[in-house]
């Protein structure tokens, strides 16, 4: 399974421990990857609220570099995955409009021809992989941890954009940790709501408002760790949880980047995921796991 | 088919907390959710409050939640939810009248406070008015909107923010500003430039994801954060961040968070409200490099960006009317 690889800049900026986690569980899964390096970022949405033909061609520019390479596009941040379905939506399918976009990537000589697949790595474990397959790989289970998954908006939302076939994407974070050996918190209500970060600079306090209750969700339902494929979620269910209302009086919710929990299930060593770079410790979490060298 | 409803009720007046209550019922394969809580409390429970009318998803009367997201109940069909448990609550972000009917008060309170109605700059004309049809076409989508309030049951902002505007009054001010026939654009948009305005929304798309009609709220709350900043009303933190992301991107080809926080909030007080979540990072050497590297293509990034930016035309109706119809 060759993909053409795009981490996005939070993995390789304020969650280095992403970056560090996807390359170790990359090697051990057989995924090749073949990192984007010139490729921009996405926008994360806020160059498309700003100038959305500006944002539609920066990412059908990354979308044909990996048509040069022949390859789909691998990412590993729900809101890189949901921003390049969005610019799919409306290229792919709209030949003129697309025209209008290759003439500005004329300049690089890329073409973008509305082909190139993108899918979050989450897709690719249970599409590409298979559960199966990755079942097989776990040699250390993560038994006994509820572990509750954490979605983050744009990997699930807009549903015909995210998932056009409707395969039942929104689900898959459940299988994936169950067949990580872990007990997936399928009650818990705030796996696919907002964890508060595009309010981080316009509205903080609403921001760590809806942080703390992400959190206090979890706690409800007696999760030991979140899991989320989300860089930016992580920003802040980790980063900004010492902040939110009721830090210091609640215990602390470790959360775990999905690289990193699978990681441990096929028996990559806590250092080589990064887990000491955390803001909460994960020390709760390495105790409950038996760790396999 | 044989279907449980597990619908949360309660009686403000006589319970303290909500109680679940199950129906088992056998429906035909064509039923829809409305039908079958009509059969219950037809036939197996009077006391079940719900509020219906058309049942053809015109009214907007039967929102509710449905599986944890608010939805029609006569738009749900049983057979596509695909379950034998339906777990059936009242619309959240508005109080509980009783089971599944709330009330709508703070609802219309907000869609009457962005003046929903035209504020033409002149007298009205003799007879109607008369505007080209291209000047309404791309307002199709909003004006499906059947005020039904599920969007606003599920906006994340709402539920931590209470003067937020949310989602159906953005749509329905969107839709003024935008109509050729109103000319208090300016006044209507810098209103929306303050707390409870758009930048307070989260972009969670969830007002997206719930509309039965497709009017896509967030989209046009976005549309009008756009024609704010297009307008030269830069000095929220948000058109902040949105001009300061540009810039980045179009310098280093990458975002870096660091400076975008740092060009993104007003004041050292605040950029000092951040310190310790900085602190921290550091102290676990997560904070990115002082100076961000430069992807390879950073310079053509730069080009095309402001290529596609001046392809933008001054006028913001004439420009939104042509990015709808890439949208459609
Ligand atoms: S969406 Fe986020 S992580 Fe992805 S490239 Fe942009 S800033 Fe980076
Ligand atoms: S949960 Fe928040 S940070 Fe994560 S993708 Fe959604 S909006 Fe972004
Ligand atoms: S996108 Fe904005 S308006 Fe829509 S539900 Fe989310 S916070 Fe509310
Ligand atoms: S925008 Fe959609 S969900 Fe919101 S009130 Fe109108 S029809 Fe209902
Ligand atoms: S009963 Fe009218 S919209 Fe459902």
């Amino acid at each position: 399974m060759k993909y053409a690889f795009y981490p996005g800049c939070v993995a390789k900026g304020g969650t280095p421990e992403l970056y560090q986690a996807m390359t170790a569980v990359g090697e051990r899964l057989g995924l090749e990857l073949h990192e984007l390096t010139g490729a921009a970022c996405t926008g994360a949405g806020v160059i498309t609220e700003r100038d959305p033909f500006a944002g539609d061609v920066v990412n059908s520019r990354t979308f044909a570099m990996a048509e040069q390479l022949g390859l789909p596009v691998m990412t590993i941040c729900s809101t890189c995955t949901g921003v390049m379905m969005g610019v799919k939506s409306r290229v792919d399918a709209h030949d003129d409009y697309r025209e209008r976009v290759n003439q500005l990537l004329a300049d690089e000589d890329l073409h973008y021809s509305g082909q190139t697949d993108v899918k979050h790595l989450l897709w690719v474990l249970v599409e590409d992989l298979g559960l199966d397959k990755l079942k097989a790989m776990v040699v250390n289970p993560l038994h006994g941890m509820r572990l509750a998954p954490f979605y983050g908006c744009y990997v699930v939302r807009p549903s015909k954009d995210v998932d056009p076939l409707r395969l039942g994407r929104m689900g898959y974070l459940e299988k994936v940790i169950e067949a990580l050996g872990a007990e997936p918190v399928e009650e818990y209500r705030g796996k696919d709501k907002c964890c508060g970060f595009p309010l981080l600079e316009t509205n903080r306090r609403g921001s760590l408002a809806l942080t703390g209750k992400r959190l206090a969700e979890a706690r409800d339902v007696g999760a030991d760790a979140l899991v989320t494929p989300c860089p930016l979620c992580h920003l802040n269910l980790d980063g900004q949880q010492p902040e939110t209302p009721d830090a210091g009086r609640v215990d602390a919710m470790p959360v775990m980047h999905l690289p990193q929990a699978i990681g441990l299930a096929i028996g990559i060593p806590p250092e080589r995921l990064g887990l000491h770079r955390h803001i909460i410790d994960t020390k709760k979490i390495l105790a409950k796991v038996a760790v396999a060298g | 088919m044989d279907i449980k409803l597990k619908v949360r009720r309660q009686n403000p007046e006589a319970d303290d907390k909500p109680f679940w209550k199950d129906y088992a019922v056998e429906v035909p394969e064509y039923y829809t959710l409305l039908d079958a809580l009509l059969k219950v409390r037809e036939e197996v429970d009077e006391t079940l409050a719900l509020r219906c009318s058309c049942r053809s998803h015109i009214c907007g009367s039967c929102g509710m939640r449905v599986n944890g997201h608010a939805a029609l109940a006569c738009k749900t069909k049983l057979s596509d939810l695909d379950q034998e448990t339906v777990t059936v609550e009242p619309m959240g972000n508005m109080p509980v009248i009783r089971d599944l009917v709330v009330d709508l008060e703070p609802f219309w309170n907000k869609l009457y406070s962005i003046k929903p109605y035209l504020q033409p700059a002149t007298d009205p004309p003799e007879r109607e008015y008369v505007v080209p049809n291209e000047t309404m076409f791309h307002l199709d989508g909003v004006v499906n909107c059947i005020m039904c309030g599920a969007c606003v049951s599920d906006c994340e902002s709402l539920s931590v923010n209470p003067i937020f505007i949310g989602p159906t009054a953005f749509a329905k001010e969107y839709r003024f500003v935008l109509d050729p026939r109103d000319a208090a654009d300016r006044e209507r948009l810098s209103q929306m430039n303050g707390p409870g305005g758009v930048w307070d929304c989260t972009h969670c798309f969830q007002c997206v994801e719930v509309c039965p009609k497709d009017v896509a709220p967030m989209d046009r709350i976005m549309a009008m954060r756009r024609m704010m900043m297009d307008m030269g009303m830069e000095q929220h933190n948000g058109a902040k961040r949105a001009n300061a992301f540009m810039d980045l991107v179009g310098t280093y080809g990458r975002l870096d968070e660091t400076r975008l926080l740092m060009r993104s909030v007003s004041g050292l007080g605040e950029l000092m409200s951040f310190s310790k979540v900085g602190f921290r990072a550091l102290w676990k050497g997560k904070l990115p490099p002082l100076k961000p590297h430069r992807i390879a293509g950073a310079p053509a990034v730069r080009r095309i960006l402001e290529r596609a930016r001046n392809q933008r035309p001054r006028r913001f109706k004439v420009h939104q009317a042509q990015e709808e119809g890439v949208r459609a």
